[in-house]
């Protein structure tokens, strides 16, 4: 999939993308698909203009950037396109972008490197070689033309695309460029100081808008091919069960459905001519379940297993300076407070989906999946065909947040497929199959110690994690020594999660107990439960200090000038000294997370005592270096939903083994009514690359809960606060 | 076989009964543009105009929809990009992964046919359509730029 050079100027028709075509939809009788819609022709190295892997240089002087990580919304399209186009120095107004696919990479060594987007990683993981790659082809650019006017390079200058001569000539990227695409890359790359940059560090606009404002974008669920089929799933409603029998018998007689077919051990699919008809089907058809050992559970046992976790013995052990045993015997005073955090869905507006075509010697997918090579292997598996007869064709995703990185449902559209060799099948997710079968943000509580000594120092703290491991559930072989290192994230010794505070005697552990229910990485991961623990303990601490929790903050955050500086920014501007004066209620909340430095300084309003509002909140981000400000505001912006929405609303229970929520209506999102006021502070300092799309999530919940402390006295320690008396308006 | 107005086209289409708008648009009219997010009525990335008034078309039966009443999807809001809310929406990049983005857009347009120079109030009360990206801020802001946009266009 590609787009091209947009222009952001108004009324511009959003221009039909490379790799994609479309033939006009029109009126049309039975009840077949019409539009044709299918990405999936050549890269455009098929052109002449391939420079090298990631520019593509076009005789119109257009310019393609490939783009290696997917885009679900975070906007790293755009900011990585800026990163090589900044080191290219084209002219930002001819850039346009395509995805390679995983066979392709797979096929050139690799050479665009690692897809997988996670983990707030994927500008800050790439940066070096795809800034690289732009100043290897500008200087083979560059020689090119200097080449062909026999001149020294030391002699010509690049500015947008153009370059010149010191004695006047000029040529353009475009008609060098093929003579550049055969010259050996340069030995030696030399990237610009980011103080001198003009494309990247810009506000610029981003290049995947234009089509997403009149229906143009074709997401995964939009894919529509000659004679496709429509399939509808089924798997078991309980985690670890399986599928015993289906009687089909009425539900083949249903209009337009083409077979029933078991899928795997665990699920069963209705494919069908229309989708509307396939899940119909799907929902009337008769399915007899092994349950499994999960459906003896329930939410209360959960709950309980966390809470026997909360005391335990254990060896899991995340961060321990000096003795916390010693430092709470010796503490003047000791507080002491339980916390607690449920299940999430991701709810990606998009329903899970992928459609495949196979053949014995090739097969095709069109899927969106946060990592293109996982999908691939998946796809490969389930054909049964090797990587190589594998394409596997992206497109952008209708959210993500750390739900499509599995290849799940590219493996039930791949099997569908070998159904019906030659005819491509779809296999969309209801919203509640999407809501039964995710990976769910884990569960766990918390249970936090902390002395003060005579004068309101922090002393002591012992921070107890109780509840479920994700690398234990889907990814053991990550696990080491039986320790899940993601489950202490943000409250580390060291590394692009650590602790914020210096705490002289300090003991973070972990009670594992997991369940049934599969764990995920939901966008900002143990960082959210993470932060809330910490962050409302360390305001408990700083009442309980009789200390101002700005105050109290500080004194813990020698060691972090950085954090200080974002958590003091955000506290300024939101008028934190004056709040008492003005009658304001305000909460505080920093995070180190995903290596960028995050603070929040939420302001509520309470009426008829219970009746609160979030008014404000004031956020500030130090990612180290930005490349593109107003998509990292988006990113800020949007955490506050995100986060917001699981404090206030969201949460999955367990009866019988299965989730309760399976839509909107009992898992509800954030909307406009009930979202504050967000401004946000960028403040690179320079110096390192930290994420964007994720940490700003961890200190949405925790400044809101201190704000409501501030503002009605009350410790709010379990969330969602849908079970408080608290009505949210 | 029955006759729907689309984007002001006469389309004749053949559905089940009980198949809903949405449905109807996306796999026999082929406009995928209106989206499927819950199938209840609660997320709105299926809103779609009919007579100018914004229904989520997931549990709007398409045959109590009348020949002669018009329905108009994101696809048919402009031949160019160009209604006031695309133009605010492209200004202000407004969209993140965008997919919730067609229902908000129709929300908005039908809100400011019928109102305007909404308040943030009257945007509070007509726009409660789910974004899990989080565009709220800027939905919000869109909505005000468009109705300023809207505004110079009639003065014009």
């Amino acid at each position: 999939m590609s787009g091209k050079a947009s222009s952001s100027e108004l009324g511009t028709t959003a221009k039909m993308n490379r790799r994609r075509f479309l033939v006009a939809t029109g009126a049309a009788g039975a009840g077949l698909s019409i539009g044709v819609i299918a990405p999936g022709v050549a890269l455009a190295q098929a052109d002449k203009g391939e420079v090298n892997a990631w520019v593509v240089i076009n005789p119109d002087e257009s310019v393609v950037i490939r783009i290696a990580r997917s885009e679900m919304g975070q906007g790293t399209l755009t900011g990585l396109a800026q990163l090589v186009a900044e080191e290219l120095e084209c002219d930002w107004a001819k850039v346009g972008w395509e995805y390679p696919t995983p066979r392709e990479n797979l096929a050139r060594d690799r050479v665009w490197k690692n897809f997988a987007t996670g983990g707030s990683r994927g500008i800050r993981e790439s940066q070096q070689y795809v800034r690289e790659g732009g100043a290897a082809a500008r200087m083979m650019l560059v020689e090119a033309a200097a080449k062909r006017w026999q001149v020294d390079v030391q002699e010509c200058r690049v500015d947008k695309g153009i370059i010149r001569h010191t004695s006047g000539k000029q040529l353009t990227y475009g008609e060098v460029a093929s003579e550049a695409a055969s010259l050996p890359p340069p030995l030696e790359v030399k990237l610009k100081d980011p103080k001198e940059w003009s494309i990247a560090g810009q506000p610029l606009k981003r290049l995947d808008t234009l089509d997403k404002l009149n229906g143009a974008q074709i997401y995964g669920a939009d894919v529509q091919l000659p004679g496709m089929l429509n399939a509808s799933v089924k798997a078991c409603p309980v985690f670890g069960g399986k599928l015993i029998s289906f009687d089909d018998t009425e539900v083949k007689k249903m209009p337009g459905v083409k077979g029933v077919f078991p899928l795997g051990d665990n699920a069963v699919a209705v494919v069908a001519d229309t989708w509307w008809r396939a899940n119909k089907a799907v929902k009337a058809l008769e399915i007899d379940w092994d349950l499994g050992e999960g459906q003896s559970l329930n939410q209360t046992q959960i709950n309980e297993r966390l809470e026997e976790g909360l005391t335990a013995e254990t060896k899991l052990v995340g961060n321990k300076q000096g003795d916390v045993a010693e430092g709470l015997a010796g503490a003047a005073k000791v507080i002491e407070a339980t916390y607690s955090y449920p299940f999430l869905n991701h709810a990606c507006l998009e329903p899970m989906n992928a459609t495949a075509r196979w053949t014995k010697d090739l097969c095709e997918v069109w899927c969106p999946t946060q990592n293109g090579e996982a999908a691939h292997a998946g796809a490969a598996q389930a054909s049964g065909l090797p990587l190589a007869q594998v394409e596997v064709y992206k497109l952008h995703l209708g959210g993500g947040f750390g739900r499509r990185g599995a290849p799940d449902f590219v493996t039930q559209a791949v099997l569908l497929a070998k159904e019906f060799p030659g005819t491509p099948v779809k296999v969309l997710w209801s919203r509640e199959e999407d809501m039964l079968q995710g990976f769910f943000h884990p569960v766990t509580k918390a249970r936090v110690v902390g002395g003060l000594d005579k004068d309101g120092k922090l002393q002591a703290m012992h921070l107890r994690i109780s509840g479920q491991s994700i690398l234990a559930g889907i990814l053991p072989h990550a696990l080491r020594d039986g320790m899940d290192i993601t489950t202490f994230q943000a409250l580390l010794p060291e590394g692009d999660h650590s602790i914020s505070y210096d705490i002289p005697n300090l003991l973070v552990d972990h009670a594992m107990r997991n369940t049934h229910i599969r764990p995920g990485f939901w966008r900002g991961v143990n960082v959210n439960p993470n932060a809330i623990y910490m962050e409302s303990f360390i305001d408990e601490l700083a009442h309980a200090a009789g200390t101002d929790p700005l105050e109290f903050r500080r004194s813990l955050m020698a060691e972090n000038p950085l954090g200080w500086a974002v958590l003091k920014a955000a506290a300024d501007k939101a008028g934190w000294h004056n709040r008492q004066k003005k009658g304001q209620h305000m909460g505080l909340a920093v995070c180190y997370a995903f290596g960028s430095y995050v603070a929040a300084c939420a302001e509520v309003s309470v009426a008829d005592g219970n009746r609160v509002k979030i008014e404000r909140i004031v956020a500030a981000t130090d990612p180290g270096y930005c490349v593109n400000p107003q998509q990292t505001e988006a990113q800020v912006e949007g955490s506050f939903v995100y986060g917001l929405s699981a404090l206030l609303y969201g949460e999955c229970t367990v009866t019988n083994g299965k989730i309760d929520q399976e839509n909107f209506d009992t898992y509800p999102s954030l909307r406009m009514a009930q979202m504050p006021k967000v401004e946000t502070i960028v403040m690179p300092s320079g110096g390192f690359w930290g994420g964007v799309g994720e940490p700003t999530i961890a200190v949405a919940a925790p400044a809101v809960l201190n704000a409501i402390f501030a503002a009605t006295g009350k410790r709010l320690r379990e969330v969602p606060l849908k079970h408080s008396d608290l009505q949210f308006v | 076989m029955s006759r729907l107005n689309v984007n002001g086209k006469h389309l004749d289409l053949e559905f089940d009964p009980d198949t809903p708008l949405l449905w109807v648009l996306r796999e026999q009219a082929g406009l995928t543009g209106t989206k499927y997010g819950c199938g209840i009525a609660q997320c709105g990335a299926c809103t779609v105009h009919i007579d100018g008034q914004p229904v989520r078309s997931c549990v709007f039966p398409a045959t109590a929809v009348q020949p002669s009443q018009k329905i108009v999807t994101v696809e048919g809001l402009s031949e160019d990009v160009s209604h006031p809310v695309q133009q605010a929406w492209a200004e202000l990049d407004v969209p993140q992964c965008g997919y919730c983005q067609s229902g908000m857009i129709m929300a908005a347009s039908a809100l400011l046919e019928n109102n305007p120079e909404p308040s943030d109030d009257d945007i509070d009360v007509a726009i409660t359509n789910i974004c899990r990206c989080g565009t709220l801020q800027r939905v919000r802001q869109g909505i005000h730029r468009a109705a300023a946009i809207r505004k110079q266009g009639e003065q014009a």
